[in-house]
């Protein structure tokens, strides 16, 4: 115990007096959340809109008035037919609305300008939005569940927390386990009686630490400044997150058995782990709109299922038991990857 | 001080990598005391063949007995009665002096007391009072080398193995460095020591030079030079190193 205790504190010190390393991890989550929080935003704000229209009934003047007053919209007023294509094609506007009542029931049709695909179908979904809210002749009520203001916020928080912790964990435990080998402080200690469990412990304690802060403070940001509504559910969010944590520490000691210097520990973690995350963790793309093999490819990147477990915790707000698959695959993998690394670690080459 | 204990004792231990035969078939006694020196090319299986002294590596055949303990199924008893420095004087960079010492000491279950003791003893004995709050990656390399080694020796082990223990160590530091490996020797303290530099190889009671994996020459430096009708350690080198076949 003396032992495991001087080999965490001698790792705390090292964590510490290296400031690079300080700096990274600490700026590097808050730099991304913030970064995705509040810049980066597939949310469409101030679509421009220009109307067509003939008769002004109350309908239509309510739909007006909806566009003026709407903050998402910028409405620049209504234009004759004629003008809409150029207004369009000049970018004077992103869509154009026509209304006409015709024997008293209202048909509309919109036109978007859709060299952005994205800023095109969230324009459509507003405008149609507008148009059920007004149209008597129409009852479709759409209504947007666990985030009704449809903030990219509360899709990125999982998707950062899933990116960060392959981050530290994996990529800082590979490399200081491979330094130590460079090093040759490694052999030092494997000659010496103490256990590879122990040395093993050693490297583990102090980062998982380490992630235990991170997580408070990503979470203290995220439940703040990002607004992801706060409730019971945030223990559940707490013991998921440290399952995940340990399985990418697994993770960073499979890589510093597998590798030898810290470079490649470097590159391996990083082209093997962060990319995935980035594209195939459902971080960003919907898994479900990927071709089938790449579906399969992202069941084995454990984020996959931390992130969807993230969603469901932090934003649909349920229960453990209702994400005990996540938790059974996460729970799995971290097992498997321990036994692996912990068996390449006590291997005598 | 060289008694007639045997250390060491090593039979027909070989290292295979595949269909490379790293180390092939060696044996050899060191006695109690002795300052065991071994010679050998780059790639000749010097390392490799220390590696498996010490524990750091499985015998792919053969024997081998580290004071007394052996060392396939006895390698946790081996790892306590050894003392292991590295070629690149490895400690803790990040680490003070003082903080290095400390860790060791506790890695081989020194109590509060006896780390203390230690510690002053250390200090005064090296000239390094004052450096004990210095970072070990600002103190001068010849600091650094005589630390790694008492770091490996303060435990008192049975056989103490230095691999390449003086590389890139300027000739004075590297003859200070002897110094302390002979006092450590006096005290009935086995060295086993790899080393390429022949004036080294001068130092020590015996030496074996590895060729190829195998042993290729085992004697006293007298009895090598007597052997090979050679004026100096390096003619010795030179002619039994021509034997070998494979290159690195």
């Amino acid at each position: 115990m003396a032992i495991l205790t001087s080999l965490i504190k001698k790792e705390t010190l090292h964590v510490l007096r290296d400031t690079r390393t300080v700096v990274i991890t600490l700026v590097m989550p808050l730099a991304l959340l913030l970064l995705f929080g509040f810049a980066i935003s597939t949310e469409v704000n101030k679509v421009k809109v220009v109307a067509v229209t003939e008769n002004f009934t109350d309908e239509v003047r309510n739909i007006l008035q909806e566009f003026q007053i709407n903050e998402y919209f910028d409405f620049i007023g209504i234009v004759g037919s004629y003008e809409v294509e150029e207004m369009l094609r000049a970018g004077k506007t992103d869509a154009a609305v026509y209304l006409k009542t015709d024997k008293g029931s209202l048909d509309s049709q919109i036109m978007v300008d859709a060299s952005n695909t994205t800023t095109a179908q969230t324009a459509t979904v507003y405008i149609q939005n507008i148009l059920a809210r007004q149209q008597v002749s129409s009852n479709v009520l759409i209504r947007t569940l666990y985030n009704p203001q449809l903030k990219s916020s509360y899709n990125f928080v999982p998707g950062i927390l899933g990116m960060i912790f392959i981050l530290i964990c994996a990529i800082m435990t590979s490399v200081s386990i491979v330094g130590e080998k460079e090093n040759g402080t490694m052999s030092l200690l494997l000659v010496s009686p103490i256990k590879p469990r122990t040395i093993i412990f050693g490297k583990l304690v102090p980062y998982f630490l380490l992630s235990c802060i991170i997580l408070g403070i990503m979470l203290a940001i995220s439940y703040t400044v990002l607004g992801i509504p706060f409730s019971s559910s945030v223990l559940n969010v707490i013991w998921v997150s440290l399952l995940y944590v340990i399985l990418s520490l697994s993770i960073g000691l499979l890589v510093s058995t597998i590798v030898n210097t810290q470079l490649t520990a470097l590159i391996v973690s990083a082209v093997a782990f962060m990319l995935p995350v980035i594209m195939l963790s459902g971080m960003i793309f919907p898994i479900d709109n990927m071709p089938a093999i790449l579906q399969w490819i992202s069941c084995i990147i454990p984020a996959r299922w931390y992130i969807d477990a993230m969603r469901r915790l932090m934003i649909q707000q349920l229960e453990l038991w209702m994400i005990w698959e996540d938790l059974v695959i996460l729970a799995g993998m971290t097992i498997l990857i321990m036994v692996i690394a912990a068996k390449n670690f006590n291997k005598r080459k | 001080m060289i008694s007639s204990e045997v250390v060491i004792s090593v039979k027909d231990l070989t290292k295979k990598f595949g269909n490379f035969t790293a180390v092939d078939h060696i044996s050899f006694d060191v006695r109690k005391g002795e300052i065991f020196g071994f010679l050998g090319a780059n790639g000749a299986g010097k390392t490799t063949a220390m590696r498996m002294l010490c524990g750091l590596s499985f015998p792919t055949s053969g024997d081998g007995r580290v004071d007394g303990y052996d060392i396939i199924t006895q390698s946790e008893e081996v790892k306590k009665h050894i003392g292991y420095m590295s070629q690149k004087f490895s400690l803790y960079e990040n680490l003070t002096v003082a903080e290095n010492i400390r860790l060791f000491c506790t890695i081989y279950g020194m109590s509060n007391k006896e780390i203390k003791e230690q510690s002053t003893r250390l200090y005064s004995y090296l000239d390094m009072e004052g450096m004990e709050k210095k970072l070990v990656k600002d103190i001068p390399v010849g600091w650094k080398q005589k630390l790694a080694f008492s770091v490996a020796t303060m435990h008192n082990p049975a056989v103490v193995f230095l691999d390449e223990p003086t590389g890139g160590v300027d000739p004075i530091t590297r003859r200070k460095f002897w110094e302390l490996i002979y006092e450590v020797s006096s005290k009935g303290v086995t060295v086993f020591v790899t080393t390429h530099y022949l004036d080294e190889a001068e130092y020590c009671d015996r030496i074996s030079i590895m060729v190829d994996g195998q042993i290729a020459a085992l004697n006293s430096p007298e009895g090598l030079k007597q052997e090979f009708h050679a004026e100096t350690m390096d003619e010795v080198f030179r002619k039994v190193a021509s034997q070998a076949k494979r290159t690195e």
